[in-house]
């Protein structure tokens, strides 16, 4: 278990790039947000991963529990934290995404980007 | 140092509070209202940052310790950019008074600008990498929705740009943060310098810089990361194109990466400062160019933006004190002029509703005020003496030569000559000559008040470098960023 995870790292890495390529070759406004968004789960997942240890403890101290013990065990709570954090940013992010492309879709009558550009003459 | 959460908290209750006037029927009461909180707001953080300058201190969040909590950090880099953006800030709002209520919805405009504003002063004063992300999200996530909100056409197409753009970019720094986290196991800045400082550098760290260069040049728009700008800055109200130039780009852009690799994990030497030579160099020539062809007024100033981004970067990256100093007061005197120019902007198309340079021609004889101001940006944008751009493009040349570079030195006097022909069109084809039109009238006088507020800073803010006040300004801010040991014992004493 404890091998997989420097494979589990790389998955997410590979996961970043394809929502990157996504995000640069796609030309449908809907295909780019889910490919920023699967980019932004990637970070998530990554960041999940970093504090990830293999049969871990789930990291709640009590009164009784021995402090070494507990930190050579439990997992490691803060990445976890940062991630609801961050989940709610990105959250937000494809929110107003939609909105926009939805109000883009109403003005110019297509989801195609290469022919939204009437801003590059 | 409780002071400085006021910061931060004071435009998060002002967004609050304008947002109680952002929904229903749009009439005069509202916004009044919401102009009185804005001004309000930026006004006291603008009063407090006055009053902060010179001093140093950190606050943590909630009282924990800063290797378990958030620390706000007020040290001298943090407090000259501070007391710069309040300004332009507050400048911005009182101009918006009148300009925004065209748009028939104050509220909604104010609590965004605010929540903005928050998130601006949140990256300054956080000396929390993850904290640092979040308020750098607040504070883009805000200007997207402030871009796009005339929600015609092409402020639509401007934002969706910008929001790509940008989110791949916040993406690469939150990675960025990930790979410093799994290093350092910390997220406070002072404990990962001296981490970073007692182990060296690894291989984590390497790729984590590479993820903050990308991510933060595509913040500042510097070449090639610069394809958003020159549609987003246009697309908003003038005001907050002012903000977006003259403020946001510095604050999320290079005053966090030079912040994130300086000071944070002391590259002073090595790949970034090199980076950030050749990407400078590179923005500010063809910045430039790019700008010259351009006969829509924002645009043309939009580009310019690119260029002056890139003077900014040139300077840091030299990485002396002299590079820093230099690269922190082009970078106060940008905030000021460019701001100032998109004001005028805003000014001139208020009155006529006209952008494109040809169709302006003779409109400083009606808007004297405008012209004028204009005129003094015009000239401060292109180093002319005596005004501020004069005395900090003097500097970055003068540190390129004293650095052993004078290559650079020539490419930033070219790119000055560049600016300046492109500058004299906008004043021979914008503002001067004859004009037929007899009935615009000058900007009314809560428009033309921040514009000679500005112009008058351009003029004498070259006093800034006098002894007294550079040692206050830029001597304490380049020594935060040099020698991160300063930093470290100041945020976990000794």
């Amino acid at each position: 278990m404890t091998n997989n995870v420097p494979f589990a790292y790389g998955l997410c890495m590979l996961l970043f790039f394809i929502g990157l390529y996504g995000v640069i070759t796609k030309k449908n406004l809907v295909k780019i947000i889910i490919s920023i968004l699967i980019m932004n789960n990637a970070v998530n997942l990554f960041i999940l991963l970093l504090g990830f240890r293999s049969q871990g403890k789930v990291p709640i101290m009590t009164a009784d529990t021995d402090a070494l013990k507990f930190a050579l065990r439990a997992m490691d709570p803060l990445p976890q934290a940062m991630v609801l954090s961050s989940i709610v940013i990105g959250f937000s992010i494809a929110a107003l995404m939609v909105a926009v492309a939805v109000r883009l879709y109403k003005r110019y009558g297509t989801m195609d980007i290469s022919k939204i550009r009437e801003l590059r003459e | 140092m409780r002071i400085i959460s006021l910061f931060i908290l004071f435009p998060l209750l002002g967004a609050f509070a304008a947002s109680f006037f952002a929904f229903g029927e749009e009439n005069k009461t509202k916004i009044r209202a919401s102009n009185i909180i804005a001004g309000f707001v930026t006004g006291g953080v603008l009063v407090l940052s006055l009053l902060m300058i010179g001093r140093h201190g950190i606050y943590n969040l909630g009282g924990w310790s800063p290797l378990l909590g958030i620390t706000l950090v007020f040290d001298g880099f943090a407090s000259s950019v501070l007391a710069v953006t309040s300004f332009v800030v507050f400048m911005c709002t009182v101009f918006s008074f009148r300009y925004i209520a065209s748009y028939n919805s104050a509220g909604k405009f104010y609590t965004l600008l605010l929540l903005m504003v928050a998130g601006i002063n949140g990256v300054l004063l956080t000396g929390d990498i993850f904290n640092l992300f979040i308020f750098l999200e607040i504070a883009s996530v805000s200007s997207y929705a402030l871009v796009a909100f005339g929600t015609s056409k092409h402020e639509l197409e401007a934002s969706f740009k910008y929001l790509v753009q940008s989110s791949v970019g916040a993406a690469f720094i939150l990675l960025g943060i990930a790979f410093v986290y799994s290093y350092t196991s910390n997220l406070n800045m002072a404990h990962i310098a001296s981490v970073v400082r007692q182990e060296g550098f690894s291989a984590e760290i390497y790729l984590a810089l590479a993820f903050f260069t990308a991510g933060f040049s595509i913040k500042a728009a510097l070449i090639p990361f610069h394809a958003w700008l020159p549609d987003a800055h246009p697309a908003a109200p003038a005001p907050v194109s002012a903000m977006l130039s003259g403020v946001l780009i510095k604050t999320v852009g290079i005053y966090a990466l030079v912040r994130l690799g300086y000071s944070m994990l002391g590259m002073t030497q090595g790949a970034l400062p090199q980076l950030l030579i050749y990407s400078g160099v590179f923005s500010m020539i063809f910045g430039a160019l790019l700008a010259l062809g351009q006969w829509d007024f924002k645009r043309l100033l939009a580009f310019h933006s690119i260029s002056q981004m890139g003077y900014i970067a040139l300077g840091f990256g030299l990485a002396t004190p002299l590079g820093i100093t230099a690269g922190l007061f082009h970078l106060m005197n940008h905030s000021v002029f460019k701001s100032l120019l998109f004001l005028n902007a805003g000014a001139v198309y208020f009155r006529t509703g006209i952008r494109d340079l040809r169709r302006m021609k003779g409109i400083a004889k009606l808007m004297p005020v405008s012209g004028s101001t204009s005129m003094i940006a015009s000239l401060s944008i292109s180093g002319i003496p005596p005004f501020n751009g004069f005395w900090s493009k003097l500097l970055i040349i003068i540190a390129c030569v004293q650095a052993g570079h004078p290559v650079l030195a020539f490419w930033a006097v070219l790119g000055s000559i560049i600016t300046l022909s492109s500058f004299m069109k906008v004043q021979k084809n914008g503002f001067l000559g004859e004009t037929e039109e007899k009935k615009v009238k000058e900007a009314p006088l809560s428009m033309t008040t921040p514009m000679i507020a500005l112009a008058f800073l351009c003029v004498f803010m070259g006093l800034m470098l006098l002894p007294g006040p550079r040692e206050i300004l830029f001597d304490s801010a380049a020594a935060v960023l040099l020698e991160s040991g300063e930093y470290i014992e100041m945020v976990l004493g000794k």
